[in-house]
């Protein structure tokens, strides 16, 4: 299984049906849609990284623009070392399945996660194991977001699709899951657009 | 069995035993590889199914698909909605179970229907020969379904036990039917067949459609076939070896030979009643007595005593100077055709009777009834007697008549003898083959007794509702028969296959064929001698 190589973030906010993390370092966001998992005592719990943001350390102080005389951004940086520490990234992931001993469920685990457990980026091999089943779809597509559905399971389709020995053959498969899951072709046709 | 081998198509996902089962395609399937009359299995949980293919459809699950169709010059949009969004159906009407476990249950009428989504496959070849049974020394191999190279075999001693039917508009491929099957017969029913060959294409040679010269029975089968002509010259220019010249004697003609001749004829129904009368009058040599009457005093005096009409008389006298014109007809003859068709018959041969050049309507109607009277009655005596006696009953014999409608109408279907035959002479071992291009004029008490119905494409709605009066599932079988190729192909239903099949009929004509034919012959013919030889 994962390495610590693998460690991400730290969950700051928790229900049942999603986490949110923090990511060790700024800027280091695992992509839209892809796969992380944390672990509770007894369950891995599975995530969809659906939104993700950097904001300011603390609620009601903003960042002003600073790079009126930088060359480049990263300029701005290495002349204001301590912005690193005063920005933060975090995002947030859609709990999609779990797994209790040997055996993978594609649904919600019995509790949320804790405050402060790691979270991990997926290995492709997890990847793969994970998207043998694509009743997660179900997940993602019946909840409300920031970020539209459309959009995220585009996402995490690509993601996954990567992992997979025939990307085209699991494009597919998920292609007609969904077509069975939304009643609605403009909701499949955007989908689909975004999968190419 | 080879689970691999069959082809899965889709799932159950509604239906009744009364309409149908409606099936929906798996999206790698594709809809135009489906064909209606080809065959499918339905694995249900207790039984296996046997259905045919009755209609296809497309069906999408959202009204906006068919509004603002996708873009499916994508590949991957095509693929992901192939199956799902946009689908295909088939319309199946199940026919058989054939047994839970395999081979185990032979095939059984379908009583109820499969559960939902119970696996729909192409049926594979080893599933067509456990229903259609294998080619053996009973099963004749006619064709094979569409699309398959199974051979579908015809169960023939069942088939001779009732009464068939030929049906197929005209240059269907009713004559070269007719010809595998008669082969068929005379190598597998244990039947004799009389054929009343109207346009001599049975006994010698035939033509194909092509103008190709193609041989008949006498050809492929010298030993087991005598060809009896009515017309000597058109026979010997021909270069056909005959067995015997027909010639009918006027005393043979009797009143109820001129009830069928009432149409072509021309004559009134008083005029038939006045044949009786003449019969009476003048016995035996009633018809060439009432043509020779020229004398007026004397016609006078005829019509006076039989209270004949002079007009009738006249109308009666003109039809029947058109019989005494027919050059087989003669005043005595030299041999009794019936004899020896049934001395020909009794020796296990065929008979054929070529009718030349007399092509036309009334020497066919007067010809084959004339001499099936005589059969039947011979038939019927001799059935009756080994019934008595329990001595060995007649061979079963089996009678071949085209232009069927003309003896087989409403009007005369219950007076005539083909009619008899249809409906009760199966019990004195004597059955018909009728071929007829318009089955909507044969009677529908005679339609309903034929047992096996075979039949190439019809067009004609009343035709189509003729032949499958009171089959079950017509609406579906409609659709079957209007649909079949205009050659070659033939719908069989009825009593000798459990079940209706579309097939295409085995080739015919060409050098292989003849082989094939002869070959069926010659190893049943070694088997029996040497039978022989072993046990004397």
């Amino acid at each position: 299984m994962s390495g610590e190589s693998n460690r991400l973030a730290e969950i700051i906010e928790s229900s049942t049906t999603s986490f949110t993390a923090q990511c060790y370092e700024l800027y280091d966001l695992p992509p839209l849609g892809s796969l992380v998992k944390t672990k509770d005592v007894s369950v891995e719990i599975y995530g969809i990284v659906s939104n993700a943001s950097t904001t300011s350390l603390e609620p009601g102080r903003r960042p002003i623009a600073r790079g009126k005389d930088a060359a480049t951004e990263e300029d701005i940086y290495k002349s204001s070392p301590q912005l690193t520490k005063l920005l933060r990234s975090e995002f947030s992931a859609l709990v999609v399945g779990h797994r209790g001993g040997d055996k993978l469920y594609h649904f919600l685990p019995p509790g949320p996660a804790r405050i402060h457990a790691f979270v991990y980026a997926c290995t492709p091999e997890e990847v793969k194991e994970f998207g043998r089943s694509l009743d997660f779809l179900n997940i993602l597509v019946s909840t409300r977001l920031p970020v539209s559905v459309e959009e995220l399971v585009a996402a995490t389709l690509r993601q996954m699709a990567q992992a997979q020995e025939d990307p085209h053959v699991f494009l597919v498969a998920a292609g007609k899951e969904l077509a069975v899951l939304l009643p609605d072709f403009n909701q499949l046709k955007a989908i689909l657009g975004r999968l190419k | 069995m080879n689970e691999q081998a069959r082809q899965r198509l889709g799932i159950v996902v509604t239906g009744s035993l009364e309409e149908g089962i409606d099936v929906k395609l798996d999206g790698v399937v594709s809809v135009e590889d489906m064909a209606v009359g080809r065959y499918v299995t339905i694995e249900g949980q207790k039984q296996r199914f046997f259905g045919m293919i009755t209609d296809v459809s497309l069906g999408v699950t959202d009204p906006h698909l068919t509004l603002t169709p996708p873009d499916v010059s994508d590949p991957f949009i095509a693929e992901v909605l192939a199956g799902t969004s946009t689908y295909g159906s088939l319309h199946v009407a199940p026919y058989l179970t054939i047994g839970g476990s395999g081979l185990a249950g032979g095939p059984m009428p379908v009583k109820t229907v499969p559960s939902h989504y119970s696996v729909v496959n192409q049926a594979s070849q080893e599933d067509v020969e456990l229903v259609f049974g294998k080619e053996d020394k009973d099963r004749y191999y006619i064709g094979t379904p569409l699309d398959m190279e199974t051979k579908i075999c015809l169960n023939l001693p069942e088939l001779v036990k009732r009464s068939n039917g030929i049906f197929g508009k005209s240059g269907t491929g009713k004559t070269f039917l007719t010809r595998i099957l008669l082969i068929g017969m005379l190598q597998k029913s244990a039947a004799v067949n009389l054929i009343f060959d109207m346009h001599s294409e049975y006994g010698w040679a035939g033509t194909s459609e092509g103008g190709r010269m193609v041989k008949s029975l006498k050809q492929l089968f010298p030993s087991k076939v005598a060809v009896f002509t009515l017309d000597e010259e058109s026979s010997k220019r021909r270069k056909v070896s005959t067995d015997f010249v027909v010639r009918i004697g006027y005393d043979e003609i009797e009143p109820e030979d001129m009830v069928l001749l009432r149409e072509t004829l021309n004559l009134t129904d008083l005029a038939i009643e006045a044949t009786y009368q003449l019969r009476r009058r003048f016995s035996k040599d009633w018809i060439q007595t009432t043509i020779n009457l020229k004398d007026a005093e004397e016609i006078k005096k005829v019509l006076d005593d039989t209270r004949i009409h002079e007009s009738t008389f006249q109308s009666l006298q003109r039809g029947l100077a058109t019989i005494g014109r027919l050059p087989f007809l003669v005043p005595h003859p030299p041999d009794n055709p019936v004899k020896r068709i049934l001395e020909d018959l009794d020796r296990g041969l065929n008979v054929v009777l070529e009718f030349g050049r007399y092509t036309d309507i009334t020497a066919y109607i007067l010809v084959a009834n004339l001499l099936t009277r005589r059969i039947y009655a011979q038939y019927r005596d001799r059935m009756e007697k080994a019934m008595g006696e329990d001595t060995a009953k007649p061979t079963p014999l089996v009678i071949t008549i085209e232009e069927a409608h003309k003896f087989l109408n409403p009007e005369v279907a219950s007076q005539t003898i083909f009619g008899t035959i249809a409906r009760e002479m199966r019990k004195y071992n004597v059955t018909l083959l009728v071929i007829d291009q318009r089955p909507s004029g044969i009677d529908s008490e005679v339609m309903s007794q034929l047992g096996t119905k075979i039949t190439c494409l019809l067009d004609n709605e009343r035709d189509i509702d003729s032949v499958l009066a009171g089959v079950s599932g017509k609406s579906e079988l409609k659709s079957v028969l209007a649909r079949l190729e205009s050659r070659q192909q033939a719908l069989i239903f009825g009593h000798a296959v459990p079940m209706p099949i579309v097939i295409r009929t085995r080739e015919y004509g060409s050098a292989k064929s003849y082989k094939e034919f002869a070959g069926e012959a010659g190893v049943k013919g070694k088997a029996e001698k040497d039978i022989e030889e072993l046990w004397g």
